[in-house]
């Protein structure tokens, strides 16, 4: 029973929030669609002209592009296989009654506080080193070579970096969800003799199953955007060249803006994707 | 969905769950530690666990050497200077959809969340451009509205999905009472959402502190905040792991204990409301 006049003043109060996102948005991203179609080198000569959808089709064309779209998906895929899985294991644990259950999760959610390059720095030096890190001291201590990481297994050891902050937030997630689990579902399906696999199968994890989707996209979504784990720890060098990442050198490292740009428009586009299919879950549970 | 077990179960699980977590917290742990040792200790082998002679001299290096307090002043201002003025702009919008919804509620909120889904990459260098143009490149607050401006979308959210839970009741019960939109807001709806109130700000906080794109790529000495010093530390000279130690733990520290006050409120926040 809102009045006009409140209607009104309402309207007002949301107008600065949706004017500052809409310019955030619109103005930025119109200035990198028309770079996209330019020839646009700063430090080499600026403007060239226009040149249609030539940067578009050499930025799929160089060598660097498929590349950097496998190592993407080869990292994207793995810390969320890794993520979600051991998510899954770790929320069903905590739920569990045990002692100490509060400094546990402290402990568990904690990787996601830390800063994205304190944690590439720390794990780069004092962990993946192979001469000074403690992993490499595990190796000796059993007999082993230490591992390289860095350049050996390189996306590897992107991937368990990256991981190690991202699972506290699958865990976190999914065990807010599986709190929210009726009890008594669980309870009569253990008097019907259900044992612990059947009724993970048929009742926890499709009870988590919105949950699990919600973790995949939001998580996809931040992780092709991931940039400064990469920047402190390989520089992109040895096969860690994300395609955010290709795209930050291109646009500012060697300054070739126009064919960054063009990039730029294609990560756009692939991060929509992910987001429409997130903006319908959430969506949905706006009208409940 | 806790469930009477036996004890012997809880002693295993417990056994489990303490492992696991003790893992997980490792690295953060051992960083901690490290920053006590001297840069020796740091890489022995065998590594030094507890026994050592705790020694804060790092701190006071990297203090002197690079003027710490520098960075972490512009954290401070960067993170809560984005925040306040976030909110400022964020709670009215919240406010105005939540109470007073129209049948474009729905879509502005989705609009909202879309435009934090942009990839930062997609429009790094216009953001470049207009901070040289507007000479705010190195600068405190072209940095503050930057941050703002990426979490905005979050702020909305997480207010919108608190105010949503106060009954609608109390604010028709308060306008027949005679109350202006004025007295609504000040004495009806303010206490009910302070709650909600610092839960966002406590988050949004947490990721401005943490925010490691735009700090990494628009600030060089002046306005470079925690993120880009510790970066600082990828080409290092010599022997450093202990300083490096001591830098992060200062670092992280006051964030890691906000964050554990957050937990609930990280869940919201980040799923914009979709698993509370």
């Amino acid at each position: 029973m809102s009045t006009k006049a409140s209607r009104f003043s309402a309207r007002l109060m949301l107008a600065p929030a949706v004017i500052l996102l809409l310019a955030w948005m619109l103005v930025p991203l119109t200035m990198t669609l028309i770079f996209s179609f330019q020839r646009f080198l700063p430090m080499r000569g600026g403007f060239q002209g226009w040149v249609g959808f030539e940067n578009y089709i050499r930025f799929v064309n160089s060598s660097a592009f498929w590349p950097a779209v496998q190592t993407t998906i080869i990292i994207v895929g793995g810390v969320l296989l890794i993520t979600v899985i051991l998510g899954i294991l770790l929320a069903i644990l905590l739920d569990q009654p045990i002692w100490g259950q509060g400094i546990v999760r402290i402990m568990v959610i904690a990787p996601f506080f830390v800063m994205p390059t304190v944690t590439g720095l720390v794990w780069k030096n004092m962990f993946m080193d192979p001469n000074n890190g403690l992993l490499g001291y595990l190796w000796r201590f059993f007999g082993g070579d230490p591992v390289v990481w860095l350049s050996d297994v390189p996306v590897l050891s992107i991937i368990l970096i990256v991981s190690w902050q991202w699972l506290p937030f699958a865990t976190l997630i999914l065990l807010t969800a599986i709190q929210s689990l009726d009890s008594d579902q669980l309870e009569a399906a253990e008097m019907d003799g259900a044992g612990p696999l059947s009724r993970f199968w048929h009742i926890i994890l499709p009870h988590l199953s919105r949950a699990i989707t919600i973790v995949i996209l939001i998580q996809t979504i931040f992780l092709l955007a991931i940039f400064a784990k990469i920047f402190v720890t390989t520089q992109g060098s040895f096969g860690t060249r994300t395609l955010t990442y290709l795209i930050y050198q291109r646009v500012l490292e060697s300054q070739n803006v126009g064919l960054g740009s063009a990039g730029g428009i294609y990560a756009v586009i692939l991060a929509n994707i992910f987001a429409l299919f997130l903006m319908r879950i959430v969506g949905k549970n706006l009208d409940r | 969905m806790a469930r009477a077990v036996t004890r012997q179960r809880k002693a295993i699980n417990t056994v489990v769950a303490w492992t696991i977590g003790l893992l997980i917290f490792f690295p953060i742990l051992w960083t901690f530690l490290t920053s006590f040792k001297t840069e020796a200790q740091a890489i022995a082998d065998p590594p030094v666990w507890f026994f050592f002679d705790w020694t804060l001299e790092n701190y006071r290096v990297v203090q002197e050497r690079s003027n710490y307090t520098r960075f972490l002043w512009n954290s401070i201002y960067i993170a809560g200077g984005s925040t306040l003025l976030g909110m400022i702009i964020a709670i009215p919008a919240a406010w105005s959809m939540a109470f007073v919804p129209s049948n474009q509620t729905k879509n502005i909120l989705l609009w909202m969340l879309s435009t934090k889904m942009l990839p930062a990459v997609g429009v790094l260098y216009p953001i470049y451009l207009i901070f040289i143009q507007l000479g705010l490149l190195d600068s405190r607050f072209g940095l503050t509205i930057v941050i703002m401006l990426i979490n905005l979308p979050i702020m909305v959210w997480m207010l919108y999905t608190y105010f949503k839970e106060i009954p609608g009741e109390i604010l028709e019960a308060a306008r027949m009472d005679g109350a202006g939109l004025r007295e609504e807001i000040l004495f009806v709806l303010t206490p009910m959402a302070i709650p909600g109130i610092a839960s966002t700000v406590l988050l949004n906080i947490i990721l401005a502190w943490n925010e490691a794109f735009w700090t990494l790529n628009l600030t060089a000495s002046r306005a470079a905040p925690l993120t880009a010093f510790i970066a600082s530390y990828s080409s290092p000279e010599g022997l450093f792991y202990a300083k490096l130690s001591a830098a992060s733990t200062m670092a992280i520290a006051p964030i890691l204990i906000l964050g554990w006050f957050s937990q609930k409120q990280l869940v919201r926040g980040l799923t914009f409301g979709a698993v509370k």
